[in-house]
């Protein structure tokens, strides 16, 4: 009972200590974060250029937008890069945590190796990778000095490939940092649930697919979540590769967004794709929040 | 003591105030993006002559144009202005001055008779309602065309004056072994080779009225026709690894040997200095045909009430076009005076070739970004640049795609 008290005590105390060491905090997020996001929507329904102005023209930069080839190429990219750079990064993470888990000799080396690539910038992956697969001095040509004369392999220049180099040379950076997560998850699973698999003659492959990788659920939504914020934002990447070319062919939302901002000065337009990333963003993430935070709270109450 | 105490006082104020007086009373900050060795050096000649007239230059150089724009911009809007700040030549600072953003220099520019002594395009991009918001400092030629000598005489043919002696030339150079066009394809770059073949076959005004007008009537031209041909011609000659490259590299294929020729601006002459060519032996230039398309830079001068700071701003405005400074300035950045009065025997032979045809009223032509926003340039560079990588889009495409875009942008 006397304990119960001071417990009850304490913590709210404490409460209001954190509460106000957090004010400037949070004062911070809804000032710049909410304050900012406010500001862009708004700006989206201006005709701003180079300076915002406040006045009002409906919808006319969103339709502007729809009808830019650019965007809709850009849209289109950042779909396909999305689902095949975090399946890509899960599967291949996957596979070279379970390599890694099987205790082989070396594993600090290849941890390491394998988790080299997220330790560089988008911008050096991309710049490395532009070189190893531009057809004059990389890949391609290395084949066809090898003797091999037809070898081709120039998707770097290819409109319709070019958008899968770049997920190419995203796996490669991300898939290291997937495979440190699920390793420490897969050395936090019960050594005792192998042995049992083992005693009841359950193949290695089933054993991992049906039993660790349920188990492994948490961690796999933690890797998903990192890697989707590394797909909105992608921007460096494709600068750094591409340039968004061939043509407008490897363009992606941000890049948009970017070189409206600032090479063409044309903010009631940029603010307008932003905003569409915006609702994007907030519709993919809206059931998650629901389910994470809203409904069980309903729950309790 | 005292005596002399007083006596140290007094002729420490008496040397020091002066000086500190005039240092502040001429004091200017100037914000722009010219970082590179050549670029440096050549505001440094600026700065220099600004010290010699008893200022004091603060120099606020910013990496990257757009970057130095929006940093600009901000101060301007923000209250703290810079005393000079870097433009291209054109539109660009045009809705700056709309809302009241910047000083006219209309005293200076008629006190000094700009008017007679500049191109006819330029007077035209650096006025806004009659009256002279910018200096221009330089002009940089952008359809130029870099040759390697030595490509040419191994292919043995001659080195083209315009693009259809390039296209005749190309199978005698591929089979020497050279590419005969290293571009690089990026959108800028396309939409500066795009620019320089519709100027040199369909003529300045269509290529004005391309942009300008939305009727489509010059759209729809033979001429502006013959020009698209032209331009998916030009696509046959470029190598495999063209898509992407930026500009220096493709210039260093002319240099190596690798490439037969580059369409740049002026400023890929600076390339060609530093690996230590020498022109005429090395490598050659030619403007193309029917016109020369004129780049450059400004500088403008943001509203300051402080009247130091205006008598600042009148005092560099008249240094930065005065003639000493502008043959000094441009030898070093490379490109040519803005001014056409100048003795320019002294400069290399380039600059010499595009200092005649300046001189020619004909043969001036402002670049797209003296007439176009920045928001129409990028509109019609993402058509240009498509168009350019993909050659199965037919010419009608292109024309349709490039017309919406023109209609989206204005």
């Amino acid at each position: 009972m006397d304990s119960q008290i001071t417990n009850a005590g304490r913590p709210r105390f404490r409460n209001l200590a954190a509460v106000i060491a957090l004010i400037p905090a949070t004062a911070a997020v809804v000032v710049v974060y909410i304050g900012c996001m406010l500001w862009t929507v708004r700006l989206s329904f201006t005709s701003s250029k180079l300076l915002p102005i406040f006045d009002w023209v409906g919808l006319s930069q969103y339709s502007r937008l729809f009808l830019n080839e650019r965007f809709s190429v850009a849209v289109e990219n950042i779909v396909i890069f999305g689902v095949l750079f975090i399946a890509g990064c899960l599967i291949l993470g996957f596979l070279l945590a379970v390599f890694i888990d099987q205790k082989v000799r070396g594993e600090a080396v290849f941890r390491t190796i394998f988790l080299y690539p997220y330790a560089m910038s988008f911008v050096v992956t991309g710049l490395a990778w532009q070189w190893f697969l531009n057809p004059t001095h990389g890949v391609q040509k290395l084949g066809r000095d090898l003797g091999f004369e037809n070898f081709t392999f120039n998707w770097l220049v290819t409109q319709d490939m070019v958008i899968y180099t770049i997920v190419i040379a995203a796996i490669w950076q991300g898939s290291g940092l997937v495979m440190c997560i699920l390793l420490a998850g897969l050395r936090g699973v019960d050594e005792s649930l192998w042995k049992a698999a083992r005693v009841d003659g359950i193949p290695a492959w089933r054993y991992y697919l049906f039993i660790v990788l349920p188990l492994l659920g948490p961690m796999i939504v933690t890797a998903v979540v990192l890697l989707s914020i590394s797909v909105v934002k992608l921007y460096d990447l494709v600068v750094a590769m591409t340039k968004g070319g061939p043509g407008i062919a490897s363009d992606v939302p941000a890049k948009f967004v970017m070189d409206h901002f600032f090479e063409r000065n044309n903010v009631g337009l940029a603010t307008a794709a932003a905003t569409m990333m915006l609702i994007a963003v907030a519709s993919i993430l809206a059931p998650w929040l629901y389910q994470t935070y809203i409904r069980p709270a309903g729950r309790v109450a | 003591m005292n005596t002399i105490t007083r006596f140290i006082c007094t002729a420490t104020f008496a040397f020091v105030l002066p000086t500190a007086g005039q240092a502040q009373e001429i004091k200017a900050e100037v914000l722009h993006w010219w970082t590179s060795g050549g670029e440096a050096a050549a505001i440094a000649e600026m700065a220099n002559a600004f010290k010699a007239e008893g200022g004091e230059w603060i120099d606020t150089a910013i990496a990257n144009g757009e970057q130095a724009r929006t940093a600009g911009i901000n101060r301007i809007v923000g209250g703290n202005p810079p005393t000079v700040m870097q433009f291209n030549t054109g539109a660009q600072f045009h809705e700056v001055v709309d809302n009241g953003m910047l000083n006219p220099i209309e005293d200076v520019a008629s006190a000094n008779n700009w008017r007679e002594v500049l191109p006819e395009v330029l007077i035209e991009a650096t006025n806004r309602n009659g009256e002279f918001y910018a200096v221009p400092v330089n002009i940089h030629g952008q359809n130029w065309l870099w040759y390697n000598v030595e490509a040419f005489k191994k292919a043995g043919v001659e080195p083209p004056k315009d693009f259809d002696e390039l296209i005749a030339a190309a199978p005698k150079l591929k089979e020497a072994g050279f590419i005969p066009l290293a571009h690089g394809g990026q959108n800028w770059q396309d939409h500066l080779l795009f620019d320089a073949v519709v100027v040199a076959k369909a003529g300045k005004e269509i290529f004005k009225n391309i942009y300008l007008t939305t009727d489509g009537e010059a759209l729809n031209s033979p001429d502006f026709r013959s020009a698209i041909e032209t331009f998916a011609a030009l696509r046959e000659l470029t190598d495999e690894g063209s898509p992407g490259r930026s500009w220096n590299d493709s210039t260093n294929l002319v240099i190596t040997g690798k490439g037969a020729t580059q369409l740049m601006g002026d400023w890929a002459k600076g390339e060609f200095i530093a690996a230590g060519k020498t022109i005429g032996t090395d490598y050659g230039c030619t403007v193309m045909p029917n016109g020369y398309i004129m780049g450059g830079d400004v500088c403008v001068f943001p509203k300051v009430d402080d009247e130091e700071q205006k008598a600042a701003q009148s005092k560099l405005a008249e240094l930065m076009l005065s003639q000493d400074v502008q043959l000094a300035f441009n030898k070093k950045k490379g490109s040519v005076p803005a001014r056409v009065d100048l003795d320019v025997s002294s400069m290399d032979e380039c600059a010499q070739q595009g200092m005649t045809a300046l001189k020619d009223p004909e043969q001036q032509v402002g670049s797209i970004n003296y007439f176009a926003s920045s928001d129409l340039t990028g509109a019609t560079r993402d058509v240009i640049t498509q168009f350019w990588a993909t050659p199965s889009m037919t010419a009608d495409e292109f024309i349709e795609k490039f017309a919406s875009a023109v209609k989206s942008a204005s």
